[in-house]
């Protein structure tokens, strides 16, 4: 049991004992968020910087109430209200931050990679919150948290990911979490929504009803209209038509099946908003969660010595 | 209820706390605390200690409470204990019991209720074993290097007699369970 790494940067290189070393964590931290005073000592005079250069509601506030939770100290820097808007760069932003001494930086960034940039130059712990089209671990992270409490385990699960693979970074963090937990994974997504070379880390369908059929979860994606510079598919209503989860589709899957979305929904567009305030919708569970997972990887990043990070 | 043997920590702990009997009418409830996120190392040592949970049953309010943990050595699991018990609440008092006390104190605090004293040298271990997962109650001194050393038999009674008559004083308590170091 043991997590040997300085960052996270993203799912793929974790060996599968170190996600479950997060996981349960995790699942001991939890308990703290019902306590009276929700807040315990662990991380008294570490300071945390979270660098948000795109919009946040839930990961935002999430890593931040996991960090005063463990007493961390908090900075929050956004964008659109900092130097970023006169021009700096995200190195000079990030080595004019690191001079005032934090322990770790948590970055969401346009640009894949930008994390890994930053590990490779700052001093501080990085975390990745979201990267372009590439990772966002602690999102995995929590869906799989979120699995593992609802079904007892992941391996041997049948998920369905459905929707806009081609610009999910969580799809990519998912897949590959879920599959190296054993987990069977089914993609599914309009021709134009796959990515290249997907189809190497689990099958990929075009239809629906085949990728929700008999699923122990359903994962939908958000359609991601700022990213969309138009033409993957003719109109949201077309879209919901062929591609939405309605309830008719959910009675596809397994009786006990669950319903997950990381948020922010496009209700009527990929999920009807009767299949997500449903009975198997645990998307509220995943917010909880997140909070326990983003908790677990402070304190798996800052609770050891400097010399074993 | 009435004669069986507990353990004083949550069955997946690892193997710290003393054996109670409940005595009824009372049967006060049982909660184990993990407390981890209190230490005061957590910064210097090498790899975090996994985390359990801590488990507390009902609200401690106004409650007398007792503390148990298997070896008293330095006082700072104690101490954790403390901080982590307060922040749920305002206990009309603490008490504090332990199987072994094994001296080295390093913070102003002591047992109320203590099994057995034992002379130790601060490199040596102290290691309980249960009946429950060890096959046999015992004490063993351990040498950083083995082989290990067992000390005269546990006395069965002191231990347990004395702490249910602590239990047995007064009315509703809530007992805690620390885990060791």
């Amino acid at each position: 049991m043991s997590y040997p790494h300085r960052h996270l940067l993203g799912i793929e290189p974790l060996e599968p004992e170190q996600i479950n070393t997060i996981l349960d964590t995790a699942e001991g931290l939890r308990e703290v968020l019902d306590r009276p005073i929700k807040k315990v000592p662990t991380l008294r005079g570490k300071t945390v910087v979270n660098l948000f250069y795109e919009a946040s509601t839930r990961t935002r506030a999430s890593f931040e109430v996991a960090e005063k939770v463990l007493s961390a100290d908090t900075l929050s820097v956004s964008t659109s209200t900092s130097s970023v808007q006169k021009g700096e760069t995200l190195l000079d932003t990030a080595r004019n931050l690191e001079a005032m001494n934090p322990d770790m930086i948590v970055i969401r960034h346009a640009s894949s990679g930008a994390p890994h940039f930053l590990a490779r130059h700052c001093r501080s712990a990085i975390v990745n919150a979201g990267d372009g089209f590439h990772e966002h671990p602690t999102q995995a992270l929590l869906d799989a948290l979120t699995l593992r409490q609802k079904k007892g385990q992941i391996e041997g699960l049948e998920v369905a990911i459905i929707g806009d693979l081609m610009h999910s970074r969580v799809a990519r963090s998912n897949v590959w979490l879920l599959t190296k937990l054993g987990a069977r994974v089914r993609l599914c997504a309009p021709p134009t929504l796959v990515p290249r070379g997907i189809e190497q880390l689990a099958p990929v369908t075009h239809r629906i009803e085949e990728a929700v059929d008999g699923a122990d979860a359903i994962m939908m994606l958000r359609i991601q209209t700022e990213r969309m510079s138009g033409g993957y598919f003719p109109s949201l209503r077309e879209y919901h038509q062929r591609f939405g989860l309605t309830l008719e589709r959910v009675k596809r899957a397994r009786k006990d099946v669950l319903i997950m979305h990381p948020g922010p929904m496009n209700r009527g567009v990929e999920i009807a908003s009767e299949v997500a305030d449903g009975p198997w919708s645990v998307i509220l569970d995943q917010v909880t969660n997140g909070v326990a997972v983003r908790m677990a990887v402070l304190y798996l990043l800052l609770g050891g010595s400097e010399a074993a990070a | 209820m009435g004669a069986q043997p507990r353990s004083g920590v949550s069955p997946q702990g690892p193997s710290a706390g003393i054996h109670f009997r409940r005595e009824p009418p009372e049967d006060p409830p049982v909660g184990a605390l993990d407390i981890t996120l209190y230490r005061d190392d957590l910064t210097t040592i090498a790899a975090q200690p996994v985390i359990q949970g801590t488990d507390i049953p009902c609200s401690i309010d106004g409650r007398r409470v007792l503390l148990v943990d298997d070896v008293l050595f330095t006082g700072r699991t104690v101490r954790a204990a403390l901080d982590e018990l307060v922040d749920f609440g305002r206990p009309a008092r603490i008490e504090l019991a332990v199987l072994v006390d094994r001296g080295h104190r390093e913070l102003p605090i002591r047992a109320d209720y203590v099994g057995q004293e034992v002379a130790t040298t601060r490199p040596q271990i102290v290691q309980v074993q249960l009946r429950e997962e060890d096959g046999r109650d015992r004490v063993l001194l351990v040498d950083r290097e083995p082989p290990a050393v067992p000390l005269p038999p546990l006395p069965g009674g002191a231990a347990r007699q004395r702490t249910k008559r602590a239990l047995a004083r007064k009315k509703p308590s809530t007992r805690k369970a620390g885990r060791r170091r």
